[in-house]
């Protein structure tokens, strides 16, 4: 046998086979912990964005909101209306802003959004709620921000069963004790679920890790193409699995740091138990973090510069955060923006830490979220491994 | 193929593949612009084959099809006996390809580069590979320093470097030495002669003159059409070319005339002196005659230089192109 000979055969057999497969996907691992370590910026961001965003939504979300400006239209000026007007204030709920004398007046006001509430109280109310007539008070609510309203609308249907206590006495007293002296008429659908940060966190847990695990990944293909660094690597017997699953682990260990700090500054800031197995949370975690970084990285795979992986990664990310459940809640949503919602991964995150973290839900509970996730992840890397250009054509 | 080189190529035991590189009617286009139209070639193993060419004439086109970087849109060939359009994964394995940009991490240290590189090609102790490959170098002092800080020439000698780790049958360099200075040239190039000797097959493109006429053989491509290709004396001689040296005054003014005469074919200034060149000796002594009976300049017959004769197939393959 020649020298060239033993040499090729050599070069061979330190190339091929499972063990020189590992050994490639090592080498992509290491060098992009390096990478990712030496990118301060990046390394920065890691820590900050979980924390500057947990704080931000922590505090800042606050779907239960108090002191909301009020219109009022009194047509009737009987004790009844100056009780219930009275009761309002009490409930801290709202604060009259103006008082309005025509319907136009109220009309103009909830338009130019200076009140989210107005209350109209008809000609002849108090002297219908003695007959026994049941009249209707009309409740406006500003159905932009049906969530914020929510709270309010609750504490007011609360307050009509019993206003009238003090006020129904002689031949009225027996109203007191039927259902309702008048009829409260809302215009707008509350909503039921009645959010709290004990909602907001686990849910800001998977939105934080959808948008820091799609950027990363989604730059690292792009970015070996516009240093030039991908010519070098192309010309190297590594496949496109072993790219691909070496540029993703690092960042997997990030969302590991990721979800500690979320769930560590949860618990301490906003006291969020995690009545679960918090081992049954971190594997399906992590799960949902590999998932996030193959769509990151299949984008980097489409793309031609980091700009549109950019661009790409963002429209992604819009229906994760709109039809997820996280920002609006799912039954409520239609039957196509649901469907459309079942296939993002955040969705069904969201059904799994929020039953973990609050109703302390068992993997056999979360079987098919998990399952459609990891559908989601091995569709993703499909693509990305198809996708992955290994020539420059 | 010949034999006459600056140094001998090295004799192999039979048996091994002897041509290295083998392909034939290569061609590739961007859209509607050919860059590399049929081109054959092959290459000895242990020669250092050098590649000339103006800018865009399809160097590094070739180069990347060769290793499985482009795929040719016709043509066909093998490349360390494998087929490069279905085996390129094989070829990867056994060939180093320097870049014309370097293609290292910038943000990794040399070290770390070369642990990468050692790492992909499954070398069994990276770390000691690296170490070894470091101090080969003359890098110790600056193992730990990132590879987008360092001078051009280090840079070149580092991706050279981390080319030959993997100790591969064939190097591709593209243009290895564009803005490295002539020291580190002359290194780079004593390098190169080193590897041949052990049985390496380089392929090397340039601009360079000097270099070309270090390199076993030579091929010169124009516009994505194979010019010319052998020993440097052979396409000398292959060109055919009739040339006469003018030393005296106004040299340049004589140039511009002789430009526009017929049977003038190349006319080029060297320093003091005027290289004029014609492919029929007949035809150019004609053409001269009048200027020589003046007698105010020396005229005197030469042998062409390569570069007389590169200038030559540059304007011509111009003409064709235009």
């Amino acid at each position: 046998m020649t020298d060239f000979d033993r040499q090729m055969q050599e070069v061979d057999a330190r190339t091929r086979g499972a063990r020189a497969a590992f050994g490639r996907w090592w080498a992509t691992f290491i060098k992009e912990l390096i990478q990712l370590r030496r990118d301060r910026v990046t390394f920065a961001t890691m820590i900050l964005i979980p924390l500057i965003q947990l704080l931000l939504f922590g505090y800042a979300i606050n779907t239960d909101p108090k002191h909301l400006p009020t219109a009022v239209l009194i047509q009737d000026d009987s004790p009844f209306a100056r009780s219930f007007l009275a009761a309002m204030r009490a409930s801290d709920y709202f604060q009259m802003e103006a008082q309005a004398t025509t319907e136009a007046e109220v009309d103009a006001l909830m338009l130019s959004g200076r009140v989210q509430f107005a209350v109209q109280i008809p000609a002849h109310f108090g002297r219908d709620v003695i007959r026994g007539e049941r009249p209707a008070l009309l409740v406006i609510a500003d159905a932009t921000d049906p969530v914020a309203t929510g709270g309010a609308v609750s504490a007011l249907q609360g307050l009509a069963a019993n206003v009238f206590s003090r006020d129904l006495l002689g031949p009225a007293a027996n109203l007191a004790g039927k259902p309702g002296p008048f009829e409260l008429r809302v215009h707008r659908r509350y909503n039921p679920t009645g959010e709290t940060q004990l909602n907001i966190v686990p849910g800001l847990m998977g939105v934080i890790l959808t948008l820091t695990m799609l950027i990363y990944t989604a730059l690292s293909v792009t970015r070996e193409i516009e240093r030039g660094t991908m010519e070098s690597l192309l010309s190297m017997p590594i496949r496109p699995t072993e790219i691909m699953l070496g540029k993703i682990a690092p960042y997997a260990l990030v969302g590991g740091v990721q979800m500690a700090v979320i769930l560590t500054v949860g618990r301490l800031l906003f006291d969020v138990p995690v009545l679960g197995n918090i081992g049954l949370l971190v594997s399906l975690s992590m799960l949902f973090i590999v998932a996030n970084l193959s769509v990151g990285y299949t984008f980097s795979t489409v793309a031609t510069t980091q700009l549109q992986a950019m661009q790409m990664s963002f429209f992604f990310f819009l229906p994760n955060i709109l039809l997820s459940g996280f920002m609006f809640p799912f039954r409520g949503m239609p039957l196509w923006a649901q469907a459309i919602g079942e296939v993002i991964p955040l969705t069904h995150y969201l059904r799994i830490v929020r039953g973990i973290m609050l109703k302390g839900a068992t993997a056999s509970d979360l079987q098919s979220d998990m399952l459609a996730i990891a559908a989601f992840t091995l569709a993703a890397m499909t693509v990305a491994v198809v996708r992955f250009r290994q020539t420059l054509d | 193929m010949t034999m006459a080189a600056p140094s001998p190529a090295p004799a192999h035991d039979s048996g091994a593949p002897d041509v290295v590189i083998d392909v034939e009617g290569l061609s590739k286009s961007f859209g509607s612009r050919t860059v590399v139209r049929d081109l054959t070639m092959q290459v000895r193993r242990g020669l250092i084959y050098g590649f000339l060419g103006p800018n865009g004439s399809g160097k590094t086109t070739t180069i990347r099809m060769l290793c499985g970087l482009l795929t040719p849109d016709s043509g066909r060939g093998t490349c360390l006996g494998y087929d490069i359009l279905t085996q390129s994964a094989e070829i990867k394995r056994h060939v180093g390809y320097m870049t014309q940009r370097f293609s290292l991490y910038a943000d990794l240290t040399i070290r770390e580069n070369l642990e990468f590189v050692a790492r992909v090609y499954g070398l069994p102790h990276p770390r000691r590979a690296a170490r070894d490959a470091i101090a080969r170098l003359g890098l110790q002092n600056r193992a730990d320093q990132l590879a987008g800080e360092l001078s051009g020439g280090w840079k070149q000698r580092l991706a050279l470097g981390a080319c030959i780790l993997p100790s591969p049958q064939l190097l591709l360099l593209d243009e290895p030495t564009a803005g490295v200075d002539p020291k580190a040239r002359r290194d780079f190039w004593d390098e190169i002669h080193g590897l041949a000797h052990e049985g390496l097959t380089v392929l090397v493109s340039t601009h360079y003159m000097d270099e070309a006429e270090r390199c076993h053989e030579i091929a010169y491509i124009a516009y994505g059409d194979l010019l010319t290709h052998g020993t440097v004396a052979e396409v000398i001689a292959h060109a055919n070319l009739s040339t006469w040296t003018v030393t005296g005054p106004d040299l340049a003014e004589l140039g511009e005339k002789l430009k526009k005469t017929p049977g003038v074919d190349m006319v080029a200034t060297f320093g003091a002196a005027l290289h004029v060149a014609g492919r029929d000796a007949a035809k150019l002594e004609a053409a001269i005659a009048p200027y020589r009976q003046d007698g105010a300049r020396t005229w005197r017959p030469d042998e062409p230089t390569l570069e007389d004769v590169f200038i030559d197939l540059m304007g011509r393959s111009r003409d064709n192109f235009g």
